[in-house]
């Protein structure tokens, strides 16, 4: 058992500041539920105790306490699971994950749930700059307020912040939908795409070809559902924004160019 | 990439352990910048000066007059402050080439420090009634330990790590820097500014000493030039926002408050916990959870915003 803290920084070459670190099975299990304090441990050794406990143990429903805004938790899980931090996790938490539910009692840092493909994701708290990155898939609900950059380069699934959210939301976004419920910085869906955004507060500005668009009864029926999943509430009065279409040309293709796109 | 820190207290009487704490807090994102450690610490206020400089490099090359020179310009520096009128207390030799020194003085403090900084080698740190600027190469608890900053007590103060993408590995180059020569103001940077030989040339031109190549030393003697105009702290920050070029988070520290600065892009990270006890912020919320081992409520604030905290 590797003990915490110990074990020489050396060279490896896939990177790892631990390589030879095992995981270092403090969890509590009790039937397919689970649950271990992350305060001592290092950020691979939390990942490693997950994913024993998910992978071998054949356990379902996980509860890790006191991550300590660690960088990196949670990250790349992909089963099906329910994973709950009691605190706070540093920047890509729960980045590259396929499957699982995650609940974080408190806040996350920068980048979390990048490149996710699909589950759940709360965050009671707040969140920082490029949330739900080049998102595929999956929801990823934070109740609080977002930094900068929101969903740059969303590629699918559905972002929900409850609070304020930061400059340049919806940047490069190219498919998914964003409910935004209160009030969105400048630049907002700046070259956009596709996909849809929606917000419920004012608008600081919005960025190149992002245009209102028209709402429609699947607008109303997808917001509904989606609140209703979430258990949050009725929702506000929404306006809906989408792509202008006009930044983007790919009908203008040089023929030969046409051959190589398609 | 660098990493910054700032702490104040909301009741300080007496002092607290900001010498420990910022410690702390550096430690803890060491892997944002691992070449250096700077600190800027405000301790009780004293009606003397307090002045840190140094008198070689780190890493300049020790060859065989190498101590007989430092202790020789030490010596000069020692002769110029009491002929220009300073009465000196008390002279430490933190290490072999870093010096702090409190001594009484009354008269121009630019023409002090250009004397001291006419001495070969000399670098004038910090100086004035309560704030010790701390700067050395290598992580927090290394440079912690070889100045003794776990006993240093204090109102407020800010730290640095650094990752040098602009300019040298040297102390020269390690935030924070002072406002030279307006007393008390320092500030550390983690950005790029684009603008910067403009402004360079503009403060340069307007008498201005910069000793280092690092973009970030603009900022502290930009912000105390328009304090000694009659601005406030927070109105030279929002000036900043629209006269400095790039992308950044500042944090400035004066005798008695602490301000912080983001760039209209948002482009670098800052998170912020405003408690009863204390306001800390940081690159990162793991530095401030080296001070607060408790689940706490932060965020990160948003583009454009200035926040200062007085003491």
């Amino acid at each position: 058992m590797a003990a915490v803290g110990e074990g020489r920084i050396t060279y490896d070459a896939r990177g790892l500041a631990e390589p030879r670190a095992e995981a270092p099975c403090i969890a509590e299990i009790d039937g397919t539920s689970a649950s271990f304090d992350a305060h001592d441990l290092s950020t691979r050794l939390i990942n490693l105790e997950l994913r024993r406990l998910l992978y071998e143990e054949g356990i379902t429903d996980v509860t890790v306490q006191n991550p300590g805004a660690k960088h990196s938790v949670g990250v790349g899980i992909l089963t099906r699971c329910r994973v709950t931090f009691e605190g706070s996790l540093g920047y890509f938490g729960c980045g590259l994950i396929d499957g699982p539910e995650i609940r974080i009692t408190g806040r996350v840092g920068w980048s979390a749930c990048e490149n996710m493909m699909s589950g759940v994701v709360t965050v009671a708290g707040n969140a920082g700059s490029l949330t739900a990155a080049a998102l595929r898939g999956g929801d990823v609900v934070v109740h609080g307020r977002v930094g900068a950059r929101t969903g740059i380069d969303q590629k699918g699934g559905t972002i929900i912040v409850g609070g304020d959210a930061g400059m340049m939301t919806g940047f490069m976004m190219q498919r998914g939908r964003m409910i935004l419920c209160s009030d969105v910085g400048h630049g907002l869906g700046d070259s956009m795409y596709d996909g849809t955004i929606y917000v419920a507060g004012k608008v600081a500005s919005l960025g190149i070809d992002c245009v209102p668009g028209e709402w429609t009864d699947a607008d109303t029926e997808f917001v509904e559902r989606k609140f209703r999943i979430h258990g949050l509430g009725s929702p506000p009065e929404l306006q809906k924004f989408v792509c202008g279409k006009k930044l983007y040309n790919y009908d203008n293709l040089e023929p030969s160019e046409r051959k190589l796109v398609l | 990439m660098c990493g910054i820190a700032g702490l104040i207290y909301a009741d300080a009487n007496g002092g607290r352990e900001v010498g420990r704490d910022i410690t702390r807090m550096l430690q803890s994102m060491k892997h944002r910048g691992p070449d250096s450690t700077g600190y800027a610490l405000f301790g009780p206020r004293s009606s003397s000066y307090v002045m840190r400089f140094t008198l070689a490099d780190a890493n300049d090359p020790r060859d065989f007059e190498f101590a007989d020179r430092i202790r020789h310009h030490r010596f000069l520096v020692e002769q110029r402050l009491r002929r220009f009128g300073a009465h000196i207390h008390e002279i430490d030799e933190e290490t072999e080439y870093a010096y702090r020194v409190t001594f009484d003085y009354d008269g121009d403090l630019k023409q002090l420090a250009d004397l001291v900084e006419d001495v070969p080698g000399a670098e004038v740190l910090s100086l004035g009634h309560a704030l010790e600027i701390i700067k050395d190469l290598g992580d927090a608890e290394s440079v912690a330990t070889q100045y003794e900053l776990d006993g240093f007590r204090g109102t407020h103060g800010i730290g640095h790590v650094r990752m040098a993408t602009e300019s040298d590995v040297d102390i020269s180059g390690a935030h924070p820097y002072w406002a030279y020569p307006f007393s008390d103001v320092a500030v550390v940077h983690n950005g790029q500014l684009t603008n910067y030989f403009q402004w360079k040339r503009r403060l340069e031109r307007s008498g201005h000493r910069f000793n280092s190549e690092c973009d970030s030393e603009i900022i502290a003697v930009y912000l105390a030039e328009k304090m000694s105009d009659g601005a406030s702290l927070e109105d030279a920050m929002r000036d900043s926002l629209d006269e400095l070029d790039g992308v950044f988070t500042y944090i400035a520290v004066t005798e008695d408050a602490l301000g912080v600065a983001k760039d209209e892009m948002a482009a670098k990270p800052l998170v912020l916990y405003e408690g009863d006890d204390m306001v800390a912020l940081a690159s990162e919320e793991i530095a401030i959870r080296a001070v607060l081992d408790r689940e706490i409520d932060t965020y990160d604030p948003f583009e454009g915003e200035v926040m200062v905290w007085q003491r």
